[in-house]
């Protein structure tokens, strides 16, 4: 029987995954620890109430399973600062990372535009767009510690800084790049520029605009955690930190998942506005 | 006296030379004119500057030296007054035919209610025969069907002056007669002076009133100007039932095989630029040339 392709690689992914978690199970599993540990060893063990069983640092896939099950069953309950529920410390890594992504959308696809549109502004403005692309957002942070004072402040705008230049750079390409005859178009029925940039420039970059922003939310997706990490109090980078020096690798292993799944989520979205603002040429 | 209602002056292009060249222009010293409602072709070969010609005339391009006096009124820059219907049709594909046309209308007539806008463009796209295909993307549409809702467009804005740069040159043969037709049509109905740029003989003969021809580049200019005798209310059908048709014909294409190379070389003592030659070659006495049975086989078999 012939079965159609979207099935057979549904198939073969359920089977990745079976492969993937009864390797990660048997890796798991509780060692004997009778044959290679010396007599002292067992005694000590014994002395410590436990049989002689090494057990793993690394949950069990079971483990792990149980764990999901518990977090996502209650994910808003809000216990103090160093026990909120998944949802709430998502909540917060989303909201920075919506902030910055919208502030640098501010900013980067306006001067985009002008940058797309004057050869003189691409001209000047190109060294510094060159020299401030390559470096690390994280790299900013001490200066924006000492200059806003407020450690969630700058978060976000290490979220807008790394934000800003695959949109402002995609904004500048996908403007220059419109075709001459929808210009001349424009030109010969005496369009306004303002009537202009948002009727012809806007829809004709706005594929190319909108890759810049889904590399963008990439990024920013990626950038979060380290941030939070480093300011800590509060998101999904902090709670993981924080699981950590709890020697948490079960709730580790958690937050790793849904960061996951919520940047898979995110870049759908973009991929459905893209699709929204496509057109066959 | 007829007065011009478009001028042509002393119109020349210089491209900025390349490194270590020196600047040669394109065209130099270019005179014609174009009375109201008349319909006008021009051919040459490729780098005459036909369509920096054009683009001059629709204001997106600017002389080196020279004026365009349309209406009594200097052309400087585009304007509402010129449709211009381009090469690669230049729909904006994100946009539906209706919408396409709506964009051209909006701009000509910001005050106008949605409801007449509306209207409006329908009864454009009804006379190029896109009815029932309004609501499609350009994607959707075959080659044949771009261009005319690219001439759509062009015509809705009533235009005093129409420019075609080669516009059927991507289409093929049976498309373009179609088109071709409707455009004859469409012009008769509501007098429309046009502009239009054609490497197809053909298509000069059936369409146009005057055909200019251009010797080849650099240094192009106005060779004659080919005054087209036959009567006007031709048809693809019956036009090459004409002994005229075959005189014009040959003209045109013994200028565009030789004779537009020798001229660009050596010119007439007695040429004179504003004065460009007229000549009527469909006219050219009523005795059958003595090539003529060849050339009607020629298109006999064309035909088949």
């Amino acid at each position: 029987m012939k079965t159609s392709l979207t099935f057979r690689a549904y198939l073969l992914s359920a089977l990745i995954l079976g492969v993937l978690l009864m390797g990660w199970y048997l890796a798991t599993l509780p060692q004997k620890a009778a044959v290679a540990v010396p007599q002292a060893d067992a005694e000590y063990a014994a002395l410590m109430g436990g049989s002689a069983v090494k057990k793993s640092g690394m949950p069990t896939p079971l483990e792990v399973g149980h764990t999901l099950q518990e977090k996502l069953a209650d994910p808003f309950y809000d216990h103090g600062p160093n026990d909120k529920g998944i949802g709430i410390q998502l909540g917060y890594s989303l909201a920075r990372v919506l902030a910055g992504f919208a502030l640098a959308a501010l900013v980067a696809i306006p001067l985009g535009f002008l940058v797309g549109m004057s050869p003189i502004m691409h001209r000047a403005l190109d060294p510094y767009i060159q020299l401030l692309k390559p470096i690390s957002p994280l790299a900013w942070m001490p200066l924006a510690l000492y200059t806003i004072k407020d450690s969630s402040a700058s978060a976000i705008f290490v979220i807008f800084i790394c934000s800003l230049w695959p949109m402002l750079i995609n904004t500048a390409y996908g403007v220059a790049a419109v075709k001459r005859d929808w210009l001349n178009v424009a030109k010969t029925l005496e369009v306004s520029p303002l009537r202009k940039a948002f009727l012809v420039i806007l829809p004709a970059a706005a594929p190319t605009i909108l890759t810049g922003m889904r590399i963008s939310m990439g990024i920013a997706w990626l950038v979060i955690v380290a941030a939070e990490m480093l300011v800590g109090g509060t998101g999904i980078g902090y709670f993981v930190w924080n699981e950590w020096n709890n020697l948490s690798l079960t709730n580790v292993i958690f937050a790793v998942l849904m960061i996951g799944i919520v940047g898979m989520m995110l870049d759908m979205v973009f991929g459905w506005l893209s699709r929204l603002v496509a057109y066959n040429d | 006296m007829q007065t011009d209602f478009l001028k042509v002056e002393a119109l020349s292009r210089i491209y900025p030379a390349s490194r270590g060249k020196t600047a040669v222009p394109v065209f130099e010293n270019v005179h014609f004119s174009i009375a109201k409602g008349e319909f006008v072709c021009i051919i040459g070969h490729s780098g005459c500057g036909k369509s920096t010609i054009l683009n001059v005339l629709a204001g997106l391009d600017e002389p080196s030296s020279g004026v365009v006096i349309m209406d009594g009124r200097e052309v400087s820059g585009p304007s509402l007054d010129r449709g211009v219907v381009f090469q690669g049709h230049a729909l904006m594909p994100w946009l539906t035919v209706m919408q396409n046309i709506e964009f051209a209308v909006k701009s000509r007539w910001p005050d106008w209610s949605k409801d007449k806008t509306v209207q409006h463009c329908q009864q454009f796209i009804d006379l190029v025969g896109l009815t029932g295909s309004e609501h499609k993307k350009p994607s959707e549409l075959s080659g044949g069907m771009k261009q005319r809702v690219g001439i759509a467009r062009a015509f809705s804005i009533q235009p005093k002056m129409l420019l075609l740069d080669e516009p059927f040159g991507a289409l093929d043969a049976l498309t373009r007669g179609v088109i071709q037709d409707e455009l004859l049509k469409i012009c008769a109905a509501t007098q429309q002076t046009v502009f239009m740029i054609t490497h197809d003989v053909d298509e000069a003969i059936l369409l146009s009133d005057k055909i200019i021809l251009m010797t080849n580049g650099p240094r192009a200019r106005i060779a004659e100007i080919v005054i087209n005798t036959l009567p006007r209310n031709r048809t693809r059908n019956d036009i090459h039932k004409d002994p005229q048709y075959y005189r014009i014909r040959n003209h045109l294409v013994d200028f565009l095989v030789s004779r537009s190379r020798e001229l660009a070389v050596a010119q007439d003592a007695s040429y004179d630029p504003r004065h460009p030659p007229e000549v009527r070659p469909g006219e050219a006495g009523d005795e059958v040339p003595s090539d003529m049975p060849r050339i009607q086989k020629q298109a006999a078999i064309h035909l088949v």
